[in-house]
């Protein structure tokens, strides 16, 4: 061992001792969602996002069959913000792996099971926020609706459909968020999000001896429903089931392979 | 204060790291030595929580890195400055963890003037830096947090001359106010200008440990001259065991002064006086590290 002994300075690092508080879930989960738009891709998403709410209220808006009602446009803007917001979700977890920051998170914060609460916490406020720019697209809509067709302006939203959306939103980006953390791959997590829920649908749609599968597990059967604030009793029970599948198992499975994993 | 104890790191078959135990005092620099692939990347990311230990233990001031509180704030590290997000600004990427220690912005500021990144430079994208940028910037966010440790892994990588010569002045200023820094390298030049301690690894296993006067001492003065012969007759007239150098060179058991007094006795010339510390060093780090190595293959194939 060395024989050099530092002269104690007053200003000595180590002879400092401050009370270091840990980081708050508040604080971590605000880095999240910093995370989220801080580069230009996750930028680029959020606006994308924005723009294809105003174009399908347009789209809505000059289609003379469509309905015009705020309910109406409300609904209908929830399947773009519901196909992108879960990418947000999943790019939220992966880029950490594709981009190599899980390094840098996991060292500042070693214990990881509050990072990822953190991550689940910024995926939720990301699928309200989703749902507020539906709503801001669809209150432009229907200010709009008087001017250019020949229907009036009608604002009546139930608060069961205002809520509903907002569970299935914030249901769609958790899945995502849960399929990042199983298969902690970018381009992997984003292909098999869509295409194993899909080939899923397809699968149970066609083979009329799965319907009861289809009713119970598929996940945008279970949720269609929520959109229009239609959910019933039984509804409740198949999107629990259809989520416990989705979601909830991903989500677990990712949950533990992170916290056993070694970051390099 | 850097605790590793009977530290064991096993991948399957393969031992990354075995029974490794050292530790670092407050106020020096130790240097963690070793070829490419030889375990110093395994041990410190096991010390930071990266990788779970097979066995054995590494704690900072006695605890687990986990159970830091806020470890940015104890210990900084900088493992690999490539990790960052290619996407985000030098700033963005310190700010966020910035939010994490809770730590102002003006500090922030501090440390890029500090590391030599302020103003442009911050606001370039990491995709854009130069690897000895990149390190520069990982190194502002090792002392964001104004921790009294520094775990940092080969971070002279991609840095110039004279960004190696600023990197050693920082960290040794850090270690002269009290700090405990702990590099690795695969460069013996790199840390043994900056290292009090030395801690040698190969194949996943410590070769060797000390200070670097207890691995350095002893090792004689190189002596050269025009005439060789005189020189060696003077030097064995005064009692000085001589051994054949480098070259034309020689290399006398005893220290520059003791050599130079006598072959002035004699009156002969010299060219060259002086300690052979550096080839010392390097030999017994390619042996200890070659030898060991090729051993520790064949025992993991075995």
């Amino acid at each position: 061992m060395t024989t050099t002994t530092a002269p104690a300075a007053p200003a000595a690092p180590a002879v400092r001792t401050p009370a270091i508080s840990a980081p708050s879930l508040l604080q971590l989960t605000r880095v999240e969602l910093r995370k989220s738009y801080d580069t230009r891709a996750g930028r680029w998403l959020l606006i994308v996002i924005g723009l294809a709410a105003l174009g399908v209220v347009a789209l809505e808006l000059f289609v003379e069959d469509a309905p015009k009602t705020f309910a109406d446009y409300f609904a209908f803007t929830q399947f773009p913000v519901g196909i992108l917001l879960p990418v947000l979700g999943i790019l939220l977890v992966t880029s950490e792996w594709s981009q190599r920051t899980a390094m840098t998170t996991f060292a500042l914060v070693p214990r990881r099971a509050r990072v990822l609460t953190a991550k689940v916490l910024a995926a939720v406020l990301l699928a309200v926020g989703g749902v507020l720019a539906a709503a801001a697209a669809s209150a432009l809509a229907t200010v709009l609706t008087p001017v250019f067709t020949d229907s009036a302006m009608d604002w009546g939203l139930s608060a069961a459909q205002a809520g509903q959306v907002l569970l299935a939103q914030v249901i769609s980006v958790l899945a995502g968020v849960a399929f990042g953390m199983l298969l902690l791959s970018s381009p992997l997590a984003i292909v098999l999000y869509f295409v194993l829920p899909t080939t899923f649908t397809i699968l149970v749609n066609t083979v009329s001896a799965l319907d009861w599968v289809r009713d119970w597990l598929d996940l945008s059967t279970t949720t269609m429903p929520m959109y229009d604030g239609d959910l019933d009793g039984q509804g409740w029970l198949q999107v629990a089931t259809s989520v416990a599948l989705w979601l909830a198992l991903p989500m677990v499975l990712g949950w533990l392979r992170i916290r056993r994993a070694e970051i390099a | 204060m850097i605790t590793i104890d009977s530290l064991t790191k096993r991948y399957g078959a393969q031992l990354a790291v075995s029974d490794v135990s050292f530790s670092c005092t407050p106020g020096t620099v130790t240097g963690f030595l070793g070829p490419n692939g030889a375990g110093k990347s395994t041990t410190l990311r096991a010390l930071v929580g990266l990788a779970t230990p097979t066995s054995g233990t590494a704690t900072i001031g006695g605890r687990a890195y986990q159970d830091l509180p806020n470890a940015g704030r104890q210990v900084g590290v900088l493992l690999d400055a490539g990790a960052q997000h290619a996407g985000r600004t030098g700033r963005e990427v310190l700010t966020l963890a910035a939010l994490v220690l809770g730590v102002g912005q003006e500090r922030v500021d501090e440390v890029l003037g500090r590391v030599g990144l302020a103003g442009k430079p911050a606001g370039k994208r990491v995709g854009n830096y130069s690897l000895g940028m990149k390190q520069r910037l990982g190194l502002a966010a090792a002392l964001l947090g104004d921790p009294q440790v520094l775990v940092l892994d080969e971070p002279a990588n991609g840095l110039d001359p004279d960004g190696i010569y600023w990197m050693r002045g920082l960290l040794r200023g850090f270690a002269d106010r009290g700090g405990t820094v702990l590099l690795s390298s695969h460069l013996l030049r790199e840390v043994e200008a900056v290292a009090d301690q030395l801690v040698v690894i190969a194949a996943g296993r410590i070769v060797a440990q000390g200070s670097k006067q207890e691995l350095l001492g002893g090792r004689g003065t190189v002596v050269r001259g025009p005439d060789r012969v005189v020189l060696e007759r003077a030097l064995r007239t005064a009692g000085i065991t001589v051994t054949p150098g480098e070259g034309d060179g020689l290399v006398a058991d005893a220290d520059p002064l003791a050599v130079g007094q006598a072959v002035a006795a004699a009156g002969a010339v010299l060219t060259e006086l002086r300690p052979a510390g550096g080839e010392g060093l390097e030999e017994l780090f390619r042996s200890l590290t070659h030898a060991n190595g090729s051993q520790q293959v064949l025992e993991v194939a075995a």
